[in-house]
């Protein structure tokens, strides 16, 4: 040990402390200013959901929607054509005209990714496999800005909304604390607000109620229940005259009965259309439905220019609130259904805080104690190296703005029994040395030097697995593993450099004295 | 304050062979159990939900079980105490229900007159994402394992890579049989911890390997047995301190966690002690079992060392100018 030299280790676990006591405060004071580890669902309670997108109903609305606009083209046109109809995800109708063939052709080129199949004059049109992957990819995306928009409306704080993987998404919503917040969240987020203009056949109207949907589907028609009442039916045509892609802005307002009510404004290519239908439906029956549910059937008395509407059906305040709020932040493409939900109670989430503490410093008595009645004055070392480790682990995850859960809590605990592991190795060949009659200040030195690879291995081993555990875990899991990576990490730094450090501070009393027992807790062999 | 005789050698080969036989057997009989019996998955692995009231004071459960009955959506729910008379666990495998609709408002309906009560949770877990944690599990600790492998034979030699999977996957065996047998459900935090074994658990091991390298290294002693001896002997008192260590803690989880991590810690507790006894008994006696050959490997050091000598050699020659 060559006395007087720059002890760098010192330096920089001092460094280590100032960083990790300074970066750790924010977290424990819940000061307003810095970063601090925020805690997870599980410890403050809220409310978790992993939602899955049925992308293929995108897939299917994108081809109605494209049915919509040829058939309006075609009217628009005085092209006639006959036997149209959509089967799952194919699109086929038969052109009478000949001479009309350029046309279409010309307007069906204008849609991207449409694959066109014709036989004479019959055409068969779907989508490509390349098109029908952006739709998914475009549903997914759409579904979670669409979701994100909403939960901003309502005025909750911090909602987490995120994609996994290609069809999930998770939700993530702090501090919902009544059932009636979740309740409205969960509507929310559910609510497909696929709004559709829709005509009402009326040669089949008398014979809604008796017929199937099957033999609906060979004429072209769905039959939808009413809003208001299940048992009452409709039969509309299957294909949309509109739909809520082309609408502009969604409000509430209030009827002449004092009943809430939602006003629509279509953008000016629904105007257009909404138009023109009207004046070419005069006397006949427009139904808007929403998320497949008839709400209106008003008979069309004139031309609707302005491309403006109104959705009427018994809506609470509350509710057409909510409706307008899905309507402006757009339909979902694809309906989502629930994967998994949990939500957390606040008392709940204290209790786990108030256990895990407890486990944590009593965790960590057992072993500083252990460690100081064992080594003695290397066990103080190793104690001070293990404090340091824990306020740097807080600082860390603070950075990286982790978040604490239960099982990271976990991790924690488990950390100070880790940590303290290094320090046991280096201290146990210490003490070999010792035996063998190496002078202490001989033995430090060595002792680092022999264990540094066993301690190297093993914490590989750790961190390999912990990484794992990331990439393949959920939620609370992720925060296990990172707090137990970044423990085992850190610990390299504390209980390796910094404890050398310190040696290296104490070396010249240690050389002094020839207390073994002081120092490293070991009688005397010789 | 010392735990064992510092200078004495053990002679852990004599009794290696018994403990090897009886517990690899053990091992593969948690095995046959698994796949003969099988975990009891918890919801997280197979879908379901689960309901956690706590009453203000001793919940009543006969009552609520006739009060839920009513509804047919809890047809066949498990109503258990949790943790304290107060608090109830409800269970049941549907997962029926949209997005907005909410078990918990139904139970808080039908349990209205059972007394003042707080539902502190409630976890819904469709079939479809519990069907493909399962596998994401499997996946993270066949990958870890190997991960551990190949590191392992890297640093030290395939016969040590071969020998400490073959305890980790004694370890993990022995653990789950104990799962098994003790009805602790599969839950994603039991799955942490059965991974935070497999990367735990060879610490000992690797310490004990470590030890034997150094051996081979610096003794004429070409018996792999007295080797082995000598190597577990000498690190016996840091395995069995820094099993001690995480010992204290993990029994602390386990009596001060509370019920929500009993899975974890109860595992963890097992683990760590089944992870020990194979470092010292297992992982390293085993070698002779893959026939490692002491004189192989020294003859291989030897052929490295000369490797390098020759190659400095050659280098010096090259750098004087002599090549």
């Amino acid at each position: 040990m060559n006395r007087g030299k720059f002890n760098y280790r010192l330096v920089i676990f001092l460094i280590a402390i100032i960083f990790g006591v300074g970066m750790s405060m924010p977290t424990f004071f819940q000061s307003e200013k810095g970063a601090k580890v925020s805690l997870g669902l599980d410890l403050q309670g809220g409310l978790h959901m992993l939602l899955g997108v049925q992308t293929e109903e995108a897939i299917k609305s994108k081809i109605k929607s494209i049915a919509s606009s040829i058939k309006f083209f075609a009217q628009s046109g005085d092209i006639i054509i006959d036997d149209f109809r959509i089967d799952e995800e194919l699109l086929s109708f038969t052109l009478l005209d000949k001479d009309e063939e350029k046309k279409i052709d010309e307007m069906l080129k204008t849609i991207s990714g449409l694959q066109v199949n014709k036989e004479a004059l019959r055409y068969t049109l779907s989508l490509s496999d390349k098109e029908k992957d952006v739709i998914r990819e475009y549903a997914l995306s759409q579904a979670v800005e669409t979701i994100r928009n909403r939960l901003d409306q309502f005025g909750l704080s911090e909602p987490n909304v995120a994609k996994q993987g290609n069809d999930k998404i998770l939700v993530e919503l702090p501090g919902i604390k009544t059932a009636d917040d979740e309740q409205r969240a969960r509507e929310l987020i559910a609510k497909a607000a696929h709004l559709q203009l829709m005509a009402v056949d009326e040669k089949r109207k008398d014979r809604t109620n008796t017929m199937s949907p099957m033999e609906a589907a060979q004429y072209g028609d769905v039959i939808l229940p009413d809003a208001r009442s299940e048992q009452v039916k409709h039969i509309l045509k299957e294909i949309p005259v509109l739909d809520g892609s082309m609408l502009s802005d969604a409000k509430v307002a209030f009827s002449e009965m004092h009943q809430p009510v939602i006003n629509f404004t279509l953008n000016s290519e629904g105007a257009k259309i909404f138009g023109d239908f009207t004046a070419n439906n005069i006397g006949n029956r427009l139904a808007i439905v929403l998320d497949n549910k008839v709400y209106s059937d008003p008979v069309i008395r004139e031309r609707i220019g302005g491309g403006s509407g109104q959705i009427s059906g018994g809506f609470s305040v509350k509710e057409a609130h909510d409706v307008a709020i899905a309507l402006r932040s757009g339909a979902l493409l694809a309906p989502v259904t629930l994967l998994e939900k949990r939500s957390i109670g606040p008392s709940l989430g204290a209790d786990s805080i108030q256990a895990s503490l407890i486990a944590l410093i009593s965790g960590f008595v057992l072993v500083s104690g252990f460690m100081l009645f064992y080594y003695r004055i290397a066990g103080v070392v190793a104690n001070i190296a293990l404090i340091v480790n824990l306020f740097l682990l807080i600082a860390i995850m603070a950075l990286f703005g982790a978040t604490l859960t239960l099982p990271g809590m976990a991790g924690i605990v488990l950390t100070i029994g880790m940590a303290v592991d290094a320090n046991v190795i280096i201290n146990e060949r210490i003490r070999e040395l010792l035996r063998q009659g190496v002078p202490m200040g001989q033995a430090i030195e060595h002792g680092y030097e022999n264990a540094m690879s066993a301690i190297l291995d093993s914490n590989v081993t750790s961190i390999i697995t912990s990484v794992l555990l990331y990439v393949y875990g959920t939620g609370p899991i992720k925060g296990f593993a990172i707090s137990t990576a970044i423990g085992i990490s850190v610990s390299m730094l504390t209980a390796i450099l910094g404890t050398h450090g310190i040696y290296e501070f104490l070396m010249p009393r240690i050389e002094k004295s020839k207390n073994l027992s002081l120092w490293f807790g070991m009688k005397r062999s010789h | 304050m010392e735990f064992f005789s510092q200078h004495k050698i053990y002679d852990f080969m004599k009794v290696s062979r018994f403990f090897i036989t009886t517990t690899l057997s053990i091992a593969l009989l948690s095995i046959v159990l698994f796949f003969a019996k099988g975990l009891e998955y918890g919801i997280d692995f197979s879908g379901g939900t689960i309901v956690q009231l706590k009453y203000d004071q001793h919940a009543p459960i006969d009552k609520i079980r006739d009060d839920l009955a009513k509804d047919k959506m809890f047809a066949g729910a498990l109503i258990t105490e949790f943790g304290s008379p107060e608090e109830i666990q409800i269970r049941f495998a549907s997962t029926s229900g949209g997005v907005s609709e909410d078990v918990g408002d139904k139970v808080r309906a039908l349990l209205k007159d059972t007394g003042k009560f707080d539902v502190r949770k409630v976890d819904i877990v469709g079939p479809k994402v519990g069907g493909e944690l399962r596998q994401k599990g499997i996946m993270a600790a066949a990958l870890s394992m190997l991960g551990i492998m190949i590191y392992v034979a890297v640093r030290f030699e395939w016969t040590f890579a071969v020998a400490s999977i073959i305890t980790l996957l004694h370890d993990v065996a022995i653990t789950v049989g104990a799962l098994i047998l003790f009805k602790v459900e599969m839950s994603l935090d039991v799955l942490a911890a059965i991974l935070t074994l497999i990367g735990y658990s060879i610490n000992d091991t690797i310490i004990i390997y470590d030890r034997i390298r150094e051996e081979l290294k610096s003794t004429k002693e070409t018996d792999l047995m007295t080797v082995i001896n000598v190597s577990v002997s000498k690190t016996l008192s840091r395995t069995v301190l820094t099993v001690l260590t995480v010992f204290f803690v993990v029994l602390t989880l386990y009596v001060f966690g509370g019920e929500i991590i009993h899975g974890f810690s109860f595992t963890m507790l097992l683990g760590v002690i089944v992870g020990c006894y194979s470092s010292i008994f297992i992982s390293a006696p085993f070698l002779k079992v893959l026939g490692f050959s002491v004189e192989e490997y020294k003859n291989k050091i030897a052929l490295k060392e000369k490797n390098k000598i020759e190659k400095e050699k050659m280098r010096s020659q090259y750098e004087k100018g002599t090549v």
